[in-house]
């Protein structure tokens, strides 16, 4: 039976971290995940959970922790955010490369500098190539209910790779909203107790974790690495079917709204898919053609899908809530556009950069944006690439 | 998953190998033979040595093994030649000569 409550989205996943209950989370507190490692250890102080704490020194070493407790043996996770991830980069590589199947919860700020503690994607997409899974979620429900799948995924046979469950910082982690909660005896059945086949601390089975590789190896290792992550496209969308029949509430590698017969789609990461909806929910109200697609899973890179959802529109615009520093626009703009070149999909594209350390991103934002898209498709006149939305 | 590590050698296919590159078994590195990269060599001079054992530990890939409380001639396999031995033996017992 499910239950209907108010949470933060911090709140939404430290209660799902408390009914999976995994075995070990080292942490190491910055805003504005503090409150994550700060719930879980008053669930543990007050008996709700026996997870092991471990109260770190740094980031380096919560992921150092996180990695040596997963080989070891244990189901383990961490939370961070912005510097605190930029600081686990080394790490980040290995858990992958070594096939940990460790969970991290990331609440998305800005990396500095200037210094600044609010909301954009920066941190996690600084991370997209470290070979994590990384889910992002537009509300407190979907990160509740992605991390609940998170362990599902990551420890799969055909997957064993970390998950990042990423959500928007302040915007979601603080921001209350209503919620369903499943029971707990409910997440525990659908996550089930993690045996792993091979680890560390088990007797007379000696294995050893990330042996130096030579040359011959390490390329060989690397594919294998990268079919893994492949396979996870699989896999994320099973777990996600077993997670509908459970909550009724369903998932996929990105959500489609009112794009069935849409000229103009705005394709966005996160909590601003709520602005975005709105706007079109108004802008359908006047009759314009005009829809959303949120992109749940940004790793794997759902390319294909992407480009066959956007196939039939006349032009997007692709929302990256990160400066890359390439000068050749955001991460999601440029993956969604090679995606698009690949399957001959010759739509107009246009990457804007938005919400930048915070910045608000509104519902006459996306109205402008989505005039623009217009206005360019009818007279045929060009957009300006990768323009900062809302700047001064 | 749990494959034996001797049947993997260079030739072997991406499938076949472990999985992140685990090894499943103990005590493998004495079968990487880093004395391979020695650019400089200890020698042992068995007459010099008092047997004081202060080499032993300070040789970072234990490579002096001592039997019976007693230093034998050097595991040159994994001697990587660094020179520590030499530098701490009191009695001039273990001389570095140039190359392997």
């Amino acid at each position: 039976m499910a239950r209907k409550e108010r949470m933060s989205g911090n709140e939404a996943v430290s209660y799902a971290i408390k009914q999976v209950n995994p075995d070990v989370m080292p942490a190491f507190p910055i805003t504005p995940s503090t409150e994550i490692p700060q719930m879980v250890s008053a669930y543990i102080a007050n008996g709700e959970m026996d997870t092991e704490f471990i109260p770190v020194e740094s980031e380096h070493s919560s992921m150092s922790a996180t990695i040596g407790a997963e080989a070891a043996g244990a189901r383990s996770l961490t939370a961070t955010s912005s510097a605190g991830l930029a600081l686990m980069w080394e790490e980040l590589l290995l858990a992958a490369s070594n096939r940990m199947p460790c969970a991290l919860t990331l609440v998305n700020r800005t990396l500095s500098g200037p210094i600044n503690i609010n909301c954009d994607h920066s941190d996690g997409m600084g991370a997209r190539d470290t070979g994590w899974i990384q889910i992002y979620a537009e509300s407190n429900q979907e990160v509740y209910d992605n991390f609940i799948q998170a362990y599902p995924i990551a420890e799969d046979p055909r997957v064993h790779l970390p998950i990042m469950i990423c959500q928007d910082g302040f915007i979601t982690s603080h921001a209350v909203m209503n919620i369903e909660l499943l029971e707990d005896q409910e997440v525990k059945d659908f996550v089930g107790e993690y045996h792993p086949e091979e680890f560390l601390l088990n007797p007379g089975k000696p294995i050893a974790v990330g042996p130096y590789s030579v040359t011959n190896y390490a390329m060989e290792a690397k594919k294998n690495q990268e079919i893994a992550l492949e396979n996870s496209k699989k896999v994320i969308l099973e777990v996600a079917k077993k997670f509908e029949a459970l909550s009724g509430r369903s998932y996929g590698l990105f959500e489609e709204y009112r794009t069935e017969d849409a000229d103009y789609i705005m394709l966005l990461i996160g909590s601003a898919a709520g602005t975005a909806k709105q706007a079109v929910d108004d802008l359908r109200a006047q009759g314009k053609k005009v829809g959303v697609i949120k992109l749940r899973v940004f790793r794997p890179f759902p390319a294909e899908e992407l480009a066959d959802a956007l196939k039939n529109c006349k032009a997007v615009a692709i929302m990256d809530r990160t400066e890359s520093y390439n000068g050749n626009g955001g991460p999601l703009g440029s993956e969604v556009m090679a995606g698009l070149f690949r399957k001959k999909v010759m739509i107009t594209a246009v990457n804007y950069i938005y919400g930048l350390a915070g910045r608000d991103f509104t519902v006459d934002d996306v109205y402008e944006i989505f005039a623009e898209l217009e206005e360019a498709q009818i007279k045929g006149t060009e957009i300006e690439q990768f323009k900062y939305v809302g700047l001064r | 998953m749990r494959t034996d590590v001797h049947t993997i050698n260079e030739h072997t296919p991406h499938q076949d190998l472990t999985e992140g590159l685990m090894m499943f078994a103990a005590g493998t590195s004495k079968e990487f033979h880093t004395g391979e990269w020695r650019t400089n060599t200890p020698v042992y001079h068995a007459d010099l040595c008092k047997q004081c054992l202060l080499c032993t530990p300070v040789c970072p890939d234990s490579s002096i093994p001592v039997k019976d409380s007693k230093r034998g001639d050097f595991d040159y396999d994994h001697c990587k030649g660094c020179g520590i031995c030499a530098k701490v033996c009191p009695f001039g017992a273990i001389e570095m000569k140039e190359g392997r």
